[in-house]
């Protein structure tokens, strides 16, 4: 133990006396610890982002829209075509408790953009127009008042999304309010609360309203645009997108699924498709790291191989007064060793401040994003670069350690 | 006897043809000696001293140290004998740079994972008269100190002999003599010295005198007009 202080006591005071280099050596070292701390910081903090958005939405969610979801492409609703066939007979076939003992709330809905006009103020926002039981459907949570429901689905009610009522109200109170949309006179009756950004949505940038109203008097149409499904259990969720998928084929008269108007979604399943998108991102990232710590590896070999030809001599000298293979070859690992130590600890810094900057930023475009550093990752970081240093530096280590001392001593 | 060479002979090999440097070299050196070597350059005066401190192995022969028999001896075990019993002073110093004077001392001990490092090189130094360079670097003092500092590096282990390969080679007549001064007070304190050396002079600071020539020994004589070297290093006869 003796001898490991006063063995690193001199690599420390030979280290600080080529500060430029060693500093140049662990560079490489530095980029790559950081970038795995980063990276890895990164993936936790953009998963647990989809996660909440998840959470948000609710869980044992489908989706019901219209036209057939195509593998090879976008739907056709992106190409600006619009399929009708999707209407509030089918949303109202899946009430059937019988047939659907599974489904536990079923929203048709329409969407549009309004603009809303209370008092001489008005805000550009979009609206929703959504069936009565749209609230267990699809998870919104009410700040104040009450949400659209079988009572007033019929009457010009409305509901404020966070930022709308902000917009217009400030900090008063709403309810009870009549505001116009395209002239049609709405009471508020309700403030929903912020849900944030969901998929890059905004979704406090809206206002609820009821189907009828939607359909028939802002947009005239009266097919729908989507329908929001809860299911009792994600166990039950394939089996009722089998049952769904049949009763609408039932009811549009198809016969084979290739000539489908309509696509059942998982969100569960858009999400882990995200996830594995940024697990496989993450992955390759990673792998960018990791060939920067090999580089900077290579790097810390190259060096200790000047290193140990300056210092011959040393060597030379170190043997004649006793130092055995192993000593010599001792130092010159203690001393690759701690080269990366310190820069897997610079870099563990770096990574960290770096990881942090750019939580700062998402925080401030809008993203509920989580700082998040796993100690597996920092555990991770320090282990790669003092490994890569020792590996690195054996080479060289050996190839001092096998120096023969007249050899070593008479060098120039 | 401390040293013992039995039919001691070193080839170099190069290009598959042997040189020798060393011949059947017998020679012996009993403990509390102080040994002068002479010869012209390359009659392998190094190559056997280098062999005789374990710092390099003979091709043929027999070599015990305090008796016991060294041939056989693996790298550690060399190691070890350099360390603790040995202690070598060569022509060029051979100090770590950007170092102090005190942890160049120290060295040797590193290696020995004994205690109270501190105050055995303290008193190495003190012993060459060092003492107020202690803390200096090897590259702020003169030439004459660092090879007194070289000679309290190769005494703070308190070895069984002392090897000095030209110690005054690379110094003036002055600086010199204060190194032969010092060699001489450890001889006269019973450490066994042996002195390589070019100059007439300087061997006539020892007891015996070999003389060398194409890796054979020539002569092996007592001296009988011996100098001594004061402090100052100025030399009386
Ligand atoms: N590694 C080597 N390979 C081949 N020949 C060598 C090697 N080392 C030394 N020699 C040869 O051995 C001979 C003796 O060398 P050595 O250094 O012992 O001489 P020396 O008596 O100390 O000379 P000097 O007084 O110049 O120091 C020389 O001829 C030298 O060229
Ligand atoms: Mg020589």
């Amino acid at each position: 133990m003796q001898f490991f202080l006063n063995e690193l006591k001199t690599v420390l005071r030979g280290l600080r006396a080529r500060k430029g280099r060693s500093a140049l050596t662990i560079l490489g070292i530095v980029i790559g610890v950081a970038g795995v701390i980063t990276i890895i910081s990164l993936g936790a903090g953009a998963q647990s982002l989809i996660l909440g958005q998840i959470t948000k939405l609710g869980s044992n969610l489908l989706a019901i829209m219209p036209g057939k979801s195509n593998e090879d492409g976008p739907p056709a609703a992106a190409y600006g075509i619009t399929i009708t066939t999707l209407t509030r007979e089918d949303a109202e076939a899946l009430r059937d408790q019988i047939r659907f003992p599974h489904i536990m709330g079923v929203s048709g809905s329409v969407t549009g953009t309004a603009t809303l006009l209370w008092r001489n103020l008005n805000v550009d926002t979009f609206f929703e127009a959504v069936e009565a039981d749209s609230f267990s459907a699809r998870n919104i949570e009410i700040a104040s008042g009450e949400f659209i429901n079988p009572t007033n689905i019929n009457a010009n009610v409305l509901v404020l999304g966070q930022d709308v009522k902000e917009l217009l109200f400030g900090e008063n109170d709403p309810i009870g309010e009549l505001v116009k949309i395209k002239n049609i006179p709405f009471t508020v009756i309700g403030v929903a609360k912020p849900r944030g950004n969901v998929f890059f949505n905004n979704e406090d940038d809206k206002v609820y309203i009821p189907i009828n109203i939607g359909q028939k008097q802002i947009l005239g149409i009266n097919y729908l645009q989507m329908i929001g499904i809860k299911v009792d259990a994600a166990a039950n969720l394939e089996s009722t997108i089998t049952d769904i998928e049949q009763l609408l084929r039932e009811r549009h008269n198809i016969t084979n699924p290739e000539d489908d108007d309509f696509a059942v979604m998982n969100l569960a399943d858009a999400v882990s498709l995200l996830t594995t998108i940024t697990d496989a991102l993450k992955m390759f990232l990673t792998l960018m790291a990791g060939i920067a710590l090999l580089v900077g590896g290579i790097g810390i070999m190259n060096i200790m191989l000047v290193t140990v030809a300056e210092r011959t001599r040393e060597i030379g000298l170190r043997k004649a007064v006793g130092a055995t293979n192993r000593s010599v070859r001792n130092q010159f690992l203690l001393e690759a060793g701690t080269l990366t130590f310190l820069g897997g600890i610079i870099g563990i810094i770096a990574g960290v401040v770096i990881s942090y900057l750019v939580s700062l930023g998402a925080r401030y475009a809008g993203l509920d994003w989580d700082f998040i550093i796993s100690p597996i990752s920092i555990i991770l970081a320090v282990g790669v670069s003092i490994l890569t240093g020792v590996l690195f530096g054996l080479y060289p280590a050996f190839k001092a350690a096998k120096l023969d001392p007249i050899e070593a001593l008479r060098y120039e | 006897m401390l040293i013992k060479l039995e039919n001691i002979t070193k080839e170099y090999h190069n290009d598959d043809i042997a040189t020798p440097v060393l011949k059947n070299i017998n020679l012996s050196v009993r403990e509390g000696e102080f040994l002068a070597i002479m010869g012209p350059s390359g009659s392998g005066k190094s190559t056997l001293m280098h062999i005789m401190g374990f710092l390099d192995r003979p091709t043929a022969g027999e070599y015990f140290f305090e008796g016991e028999n060294t041939t056989n001896f693996t790298d550690d075990e060399l190691a070890r004998i350099r360390n603790e019993r040995v202690g070598f002073v060569f022509q060029s110093f051979n100090l770590l740079p950007r170092t102090t004077v005190l942890n160049n001392v120290k060295l040797p001990l590193v290696y020995t994972h004994g205690k109270n490092i501190h105050g055995l090189a303290e008193k190495a130094i003190a012993a060459v008269g060092l003492g107020h360079r202690a803390d200096y670097f090897t590259n702020q003092i003169s030439g004459g100190e660092k090879q007194r500092v070289a000679i309290a590096r190769a005494l703070v282990n308190t070895p069984s002999v002392i090897f000095a390969d030209e110690p005054t080679g690379n110094l003036d007549s002055k600086s010199g003599g204060a190194v032969m001064h010092i060699l001489q007070e450890l001889h006269r304190q019973g450490h066994t010295i042996i002195l390589v050396t070019h100059e007439m002079d300087t061997a006539e600071h020892a007891e015996r005198l070999i003389k060398i020539k194409d890796g054979m020994i020539m002569d092996d004589q007592p001296i009988t007009a011996r100098r001594i070297a004061e402090p100052d290093g100025a030399i009386n006869k």
